[in-house]
């Protein structure tokens, strides 16, 4: 009797120990249009009413731990965000004249259209879901293809860059963060216009890693990064050009190239909200 | 241990329950810089109050359900939430722990093994970013933030598990004892 529990016991914990690799292997080996993609699909389509529903219910219990975590992180961003203040005062006066000049050349060149993200036809969605490892930097969100949205689109929120779409269903999508270890991001210094490609830190979501700038380039604490709206000469980026990404904390000069930090301008952590841009460059897009 | 019909109905029911209410709201409330994970708690509870086959079963069926909602790839959550349910479930077998700590120390183990189990198998399929230090600190953060709500997720499932758990031969005894049926100096 308790030989057979034993046997049981172990086949049941092979078998399944079995199919979680066959699964693994399968999904990991297969094209994004094979069947077990399929599969996700049309399981992430049925639940993602679902999610929708209970993600809506949910919200004031969300709302009420999320003030005690606020609470909690209160004290260190209060110190935080005077030492923000002291250098943004500095900077203010620095700028004010850089803004004044910056308005008359923008009506010269009719810029300020151009870097609208009007024009790119924002779709405004609600985070219904959200990975809970620090190994998928993803979010569910309530709108799909049945509303405008394809793979590969850009997602803001009102601070800057959020990611991008990578997975679409008629009526959700999977936006994979900026904070995500299989995301990059062509992006310039916003003050010198050197070029380089944000990546995240794994296991720190506040914090970006700007590669590839050379030792040369000027980059100094506090400048802005934007994304760049190319990946080469000849080749646009899937971001337009001009979106904020983050501020620059920290350079490190100790290599070949120069690693610069970045704390995304994005509250990635409580997204509430965020906007799809539907129309990518050249006007393609629904 | 038996599984009866209602007693699986209610297990499917909870691993439904809690990967929904894990995705749309626990995942999206930051606690010092990090968020609560409660699928590695609920496993280990169901693996310990009904043993380690059925541990095993819901871990990996919890696993699936998240990478299928989650779209993310398929087999790592099911490969490493079935471990965890599964040696839940050997403890109560082997050692059948009374203490009234117990979840909040197995629901310790049960996040750091998930969270150690998640980046173990994402360095094997290739990480293609750097990987901070503070992935640690996340890591131990995570614990952490699980170990305090460890007790009151595992009251939860018991509660919701306990009207179709079989009677426990030693729950019985202590009943009968304090109402005086066996008590030896009732006896006496």
């Amino acid at each position: 009797m308790y030989d057979k529990t034993v046997r049981r016991r172990r086949a049941v914990l092979g078998l399944l120990v079995a199919l979680s690799l066959i699964l693994l292997t399968a999904y990991f080996g297969e094209a994004a249009g094979g069947g077990l993609h399929a599969v996700q699909r049309g399981f992430v389509e049925v639940v993602a009413p679902i999610q929708d529903g209970a993600s809506r219910a949910l919200k004031p219990v969300r709302d009420l731990f999320g003030w005690f975590g606020d609470t909690l992180d209160a004290k260190g961003q209060r110190d935080s965000l005077r030492r923000q203040l002291q250098q943004l005062r500095n900077q203010r006066i620095q700028n004010a004249d850089a803004v004044r000049q910056l308005a008359e050349l923008k009506k010269i060149f009719n810029l300020d259209h151009e870097l609208s993200l009007a024009s790119y036809r924002p779709l405004t969605s609600r985070v219904i879901g959200r990975a809970p490892t620090v190994w998928y930097s993803t979010v569910n969100v309530d709108r799909g293809s049945g509303d405008g949205v394809r793979v590969d689109q850009p997602v803001v929120d009102g601070d800057g860059l959020v990611g991008k779409v990578t997975f679409v269903t008629p009526n959700s999508s999977v936006v994979t963060l900026i904070t995500d270890h299989t995301s990059g991001v062509s992006a310039r210094i916003s003050e010198s216009g050197a070029l380089g490609v944000v990546q995240p830190a794994v296991g720190n979501p506040n914090d970006l890693l700007m590669q590839y700038l050379q030792q040369g380039d000027a980059v100094r604490t506090g400048n802005s990064v934007v994304t760049a709206g190319t990946t080469s000469g000849r080749l646009d980026s899937v971001f337009p050009p001009g979106i904020p990404i983050g501020q620059v904390t920290r350079v490190d000069q100790n290599d070949l190239f120069k690693g610069v930090h970045i704390r995304p301008f994005a509250s990635l952590r409580t997204l509430d909200y965020v906007q799809i841009l539907l129309r990518t460059r050249g006007g393609t897009g629904p | 241990m038996m599984i009866t019909p209602q007693l699986g109905v209610r297990i499917a029911v909870l691993a439904v329950v809690a990967t929904i209410v894990e995705i749309a709201a626990v995942s999206q409330v930051s606690i010092f810089g990090v968020s609560a994970d409660l699928s590695p708690l609920v496993v280990m509870s169901v693996g310990l109050l009904t043993g380690s086959i059925t541990g095993a079963v819901v871990g990996f069926g919890v696993g699936l359900l998240l990478d299928l909602t989650l779209v993310q790839t398929l087999g790592v959550s099911s490969l490493i939430y079935l471990g965890v349910g599964y040696w839940a479930g050997r403890i109560r077998e082997l050692r059948d722990p009374q203490a009234a700590l117990t979840p909040l120390i197995l629901g310790a183990a049960a996040t750091a093994g998930a969270t150690c189990g998640y980046a173990v198998i994402q360095f094997l399929l290739g990480v293609d970013a750097p990987v901070s230090l503070l992935l640690v600190r996340q890591i131990v953060t995570t614990i952490v933030v699980n170990t305090l709500i460890a007790l009151p997720v595992y009251a939860l499932v018991r509660r919701w598990l306990e009207p179709s758990l079989p009677d426990d031969p030693r729950r019985r005894r202590r009943r009968a004892y304090t109402t005086g049926g066996l008590s030896p100096l009732s006896r006496a």
